[in-house]
């Protein structure tokens, strides 16, 4: 969990600074697009930078979903009788939201793909330059596929949440006056990044970026 | 105060066992959650009824015997609290409560509310325990321990072994337990020669003994009657990761 999850949320910190790049423009961000196919030629071909990345990517996505599948399996073993009656205590969302929150997040991910990857079901087709994928993709007409995106980056934050504070408390981090510290940065680090996301369709939405 | 009951009733280990509804009547608001159901009995009893069976021993909070889940709660809603120490004056007159053993398959039900909790037991066996030489008693100065480890080391031996962390767990894990015992014994010289394999040994036992993963709810230290703290948690992944396999 913990090490999948961190391939997992390294790749996000780039993806949301990526994606940020389209505030200084259509040329710089079809550049930055352009620069991810190219990088490292001609020592290496084309696409290699992108292809390590989809190949670790789909392993930690894989990985993950086992380790997470494996935990719930043990779970249900270890509970065999559930309670009639049973209130958390703890907030009890961590649950719902990792276990539910992640197949949402999962959807979400598939949808992306085919909107802005391979263009499928955005309105510009695959053809288009990246940029005019992304400003088609949100436009204010098209406003549900911003909700959308809004929602499911609101679940990643969630999950982000309590996953980045369960992998330092993994890993042996949080004890004492560290736990408090931690708990707070994964707050804070989530918000931010899901903050960073939703700029993008939001901007496009609200014409900010055209 | 007049209460209305559902109580899970299992004759034995292999019956499927069900919810059954009683009325308690007369309850002082000054008795112990135990003592209601002792009126419930002594009328059970009086009726040629079988009396509802639960686990009890010291009825100060210090044994640990006491565990039942009470409106989805174990040990009920009052925090840092036993079963045996939860007065009635916390319930409403008429309410409706729900009463419900620990659910893990580690901990079968023999009867009633009643579960076997050995599985605890072979984990202690694992790797709770230290060597000593023995003899007559050393000199209580002749260890020195630092402060801060012995209040932390005491906070972790004041795990009474209830078994609440288990059942209040979404995953039935036993982490809050174990750890609590890891922690005690790790933070003090005494416990020293055994620390590198105790970690690996007792959360094997754990494993094998059917809990759950822990995945940092903190479900846990919510009901844990004596407010194990989930540091305790970190410190036996630390012991784990640390230790050489
Ligand atoms: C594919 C869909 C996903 C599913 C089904 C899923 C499920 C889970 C589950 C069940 C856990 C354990 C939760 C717990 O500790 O209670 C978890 C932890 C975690 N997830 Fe995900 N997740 C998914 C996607 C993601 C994504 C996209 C990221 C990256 C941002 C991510 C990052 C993490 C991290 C860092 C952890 C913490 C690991 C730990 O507990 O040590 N997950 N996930
Ligand atoms: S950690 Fe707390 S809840 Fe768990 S067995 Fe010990 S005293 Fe009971
Ligand atoms: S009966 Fe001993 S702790 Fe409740």
């Amino acid at each position: 969990m913990a090490v999948t999850g961190a391939v997992l949320v390294a790749f996000l910190i780039g993806h949301m600074l990526g994606n940020l790049k389209i505030f200084l423009g259509a040329a710089s961000f079809n550049s930055y697009a352009e620069w991810l196919r190219t990088v490292g030629e001609p020592a290496v071909p084309a696409r290699s930078l992108l292809t390590v990345a989809e190949i670790v990517l789909t392993a930690a996505v894989v990985l993950h979903m086992w380790s997470a599948v494996s935990l719930a399996r043990r779970a249900s073993k270890a509970r065999p009788v559930k309670y009639a009656k049973r209130r958390s205590q703890a907030g009890g969302y961590v649950v719902r939201t990792m276990r539910y929150g992640g197949v949402i997040i999962l959807l979400f991910v598939i949808w992306h793909l085919l909107d802005l990857t391979f263009g499928a079901v955005n309105p510009k087709g695959f053809d288009a330059t990246p940029y005019d994928r992304v400003v088609a993709g949100f436009a204010p007409a098209r406003w549900w596929v911003t909700a959308f995106y809004v929602v499911a980056l609101a679940m990643v934050g969630l999950h982000l949440r309590h996953g980045l504070w369960s992998a330092f408390q993994t890993l042996g981090l949080a004890a004492g006056r560290r736990r408090r510290f931690l708990d707070v940065f994964a707050a804070v680090f989530s918000a931010a990044l899901v903050l960073g996301f939703v700029a993008v369709p939001v901007a496009v939405m609200i014409g900010v970026v055209k | 105060m007049n209460l209305t009951l559902k109580v899970w009733r299992q004759n034995g280990p292999a019956d499927t066992g069900r919810m059954v509804t009683y009325q308690v009547t007369d309850v002082s608001p000054d008795m112990s959650f135990l003592e209601m159901l002792d009126v419930l009995n002594e009328r059970l009893i009086l009726d040629g009824d079988d009396p509802v069976a639960f686990d009890h021993d010291c009825r100060e909070g210090i044994c640990g015997m006491c565990g039942m889940v009470i409106d989805g709660v174990a040990h009920g809603e009052q925090r840092a609290t036993t079963t045996c120490q939860l007065h009635m004056r916390h319930f409403e007159d008429g309410a409706t409560v729900t009463i419900e053993p620990w659910r893990a398959a580690p901990f079968p039900v023999i009867k009633d509310l009643v579960v076997d909790r050995s599985s605890f037991d072979r984990i202690i066996q694992a790797g709770g325990f230290i060597s000593v030489p023995a003899g007559s008693a050393p000199d209580a100065h002749s260890v020195p321990v630092k402060k801060d480890d012995a209040d932390d080391a005491f906070d972790a031996a004041t795990c009474i072994g209830c078994g609440a962390c288990v059942a209040a767990c979404p995953n039935g894990s036993a982490s809050l337990f174990t750890a609590a015992k890891i922690t005690h014994l790790g933070l003090l010289p005494q416990g020293q020669p055994e620390r590198a394999s105790r970690a690996v040994a007792m959360v094997d036992q754990m494993d094998l003994e059917g809990f759950g993963g822990c995945t940092n709810t903190g479900e846990c230290t919510a009901v844990c009657p004596k407010g194990i703290s989930l540091d305790v948690i970190t410190q036996m992944n630390r012991d784990y990761l640390r230790s050489p396999k």
